[in-house]
């Protein structure tokens, strides 16, 4: 543990916050152009070329909006709350890999900052940790219709979380390991997603319900509940809130690419000459990028589902259905070997 | 190493103290989340990774929400502020007396072995291993466990809809009745 190597941890680490906080801004502006294509308007193309510099504009705007505490309310908690739920969507893609080991200034870098052999056990409990923020910002702000928008959002996300763990257990099965480079690896000649295309439905499905996006946005439905657990945040605790839900969508954009769409590889790319292994990151980014426009044509294209039919949908479908796929797995496993 | 392991150590056990003292329900669930995670961390220190994750992703991640939701959903933040059993806090504390004197004599007669110990060879309680053990050594005791807790979720279906199914009993036997 040479203090190269601790440099290589530092500047891997401030790169993946800089880059998750920066997609979060571009990821933004990306949503709201293509919902306006989607709605066939223009959408905001004001500031900067194609209105490249609205992000800015947009956090310029929030800095200076007044920060409001409700009377009456939890004071730490109300403060705490949005940087409980920033967190955990900050550090969750700390195991995800960008690529394989390539040379870089003369010495082997692996892209990638942790591969430790857990590494899908430490995604489910980061992701299990950020229920917290939510549930907590809902209870904090002394509102009604806050306190049941965060209840609603806790009960959806631990109801959906229990699916998504086993559809996490289908790739671990056919990797045999926890490590997401060692998953990574398995796919090199077929990606996952052929193998057990069920258990990728899945995992797509619940992770919309895990980052409250349409059409499972329930603990912020406007109609019903206002804006849900941040409806008496303003300024940049609002801001807080927004990121996490960004980051977050590129977050599991990039684990399910990890997990099911092959992560940093594709066919015939690793063979090009001299650039075949840099190549890695944007393999990777292409595929977020792809999914994070899926998460943008579902919330265009479907409605809300109404509350109780999205817990009925959670444990009476997509419980079982997630039972079975890691059932046929295992013994689809077994049948190969 | 022994630094970090007193840092931690010490405040795992201000919240476990804050957690008890505290009045507030969601601010003793929440000191007992802080609790979980430095425990959780102690774990890794040790070298048991998969341990610490399914520390944090069990007790930190699931239990404990659970509970912030039940309390929140009743609304019973408030705890009462008075002991019922007045008797009670004497006898505990001359129990906590004898077990500090207890603890005390333990340390200063056996502090001598309180060393660091080694840490273990590199792939001890990685998941592979631990499920071997689990699914061999261990699967009598898995089997039992995971029966116990079917019955339990049986348990809790049922009474969470015994009224539903006294209901549409007496639905169906209403017509008997008439004729």
């Amino acid at each position: 543990m040479d203090g190269a190597m601790i440099l290589e941890w530092v500047l891997k680490s401030v790169f993946i916050l800089l880059f998750m906080t920066a997609g979060f801004a571009y990821t933004t502006l990306f949503e709201r152009r293509m919902i306006a294509k989607f709605q066939a308007r223009i959408g905001p193309n004001r500031a900067g070329p194609w209105g490249l510099l609205q992000p800015v504009a947009d956090g310029l705007k929030l800095i200076f909006k007044e920060e409001l505490i409700p009377a009456h309310a939890d004071k730490v908690m109300f403060v705490l709350a949005p940087v409980i739920t920033v967190i955990p969507s900050l550090i969750v893609t700390a195991v995800v890999p960008w690529g394989g080991v390539v040379d870089l200034f003369g010495r082997k870098v692996p892209l990638y900052l942790a591969d430790v052999n857990v590494g899908l056990l430490y995604i489910m409990a980061v992701t299990s940790i950020s229920v917290y923020g939510i549930t907590l910002a809902g209870w904090a702000s002394n509102n009604k219709y806050a306190t049941l928008g965060g209840l609603r959002s806790t009960a959806q996300m631990i109801s959906y979380e229990i699916a998504m763990g086993f559809c996490f257990v289908v790739p671990v099965l056919l990797a045999g390991s926890l490590s997401l480079v060692d998953i990574v690896e398995a796919q090199k000649k077929i990606w996952f997603i052929f193998l057990q295309p069920g258990a990728a439905i899945i995992l797509a499905i619940t992770m919309y319900a895990e980052v409250n996006r349409a059409p499972f946005d329930m603990p912020e439905a406007e109609q019903e509940l206002t804006a849900g657990y941040h409806s008496e945040y303003s300024g940049m605790k609002f801001a807080l809130f927004f990121m996490a839900e960004y980051i977050k969508m590129i977050a599991v954009s990039m684990i399910f690419a990890t997990l099911f769409l092959g992560g940093y590889h594709f066919p015939f790319v690793d063979q090009i000459p001299v650039i075949g292994p840099y190549l890695g990151p944007f393999v990777l980014l292409a595929k977020t990028l792809v999914l994070l426009f899926g998460f943008i044509w579902v919330r265009a294209t479907l409605p809300r589902i109404r509350y109780d039919r999205l817990m009925a949908f959670g444990w009476k479908v997509l419980f079982p259905l997630s039972l079975l796929s890691v059932l046929v797995t295992a013994a689809m496993v077994l049948l190969v070997k | 190493m022994i630094i970090v392991f007193f840092v931690l150590a010490f405040v795992a056990v201000g919240c476990a103290i804050s957690m008890l003292i505290t009045r507030n329900a969601i601010y003793s669930a929440l000191f007992l989340v802080l609790n979980f995670a430095t425990v959780a961390i102690l774990y890794l220190i040790l070298g048991a990774p998969f341990i610490a994750l399914s520390q944090i992703t069990v007790y930190a991640g699931s239990v404990i929400v659970l509970f912030l939701f039940v309390v929140m959903l009743l609304g019973a933040e408030r705890l009462p502020g008075g002991e019922p059993l007045r008797w009670q806090r004497f006898i505990a504390m001359a129990l906590g007396l004898v077990l500090a004197v207890n603890l005390g004599l333990a340390i200063t007669q056996q502090a001598g072995d309180l060393g660091m110990l080694a840490a273990p060879e590199k792939g001890f309680g990685a998941p592979v291993e631990v499920g071997r053990v689990l699914f061999s050594q261990y699967v009598l005791p898995v089997q039992i466990v995971a029966f116990i807790l079917l019955v339990a979720v049986v348990g809790a279906v049922v009474l969470s809809r015994s009224e539903e199914i006294s209901h549409r009993r007496e639905l169906y036997r209403k017509p008997e009745a008439k004729e």
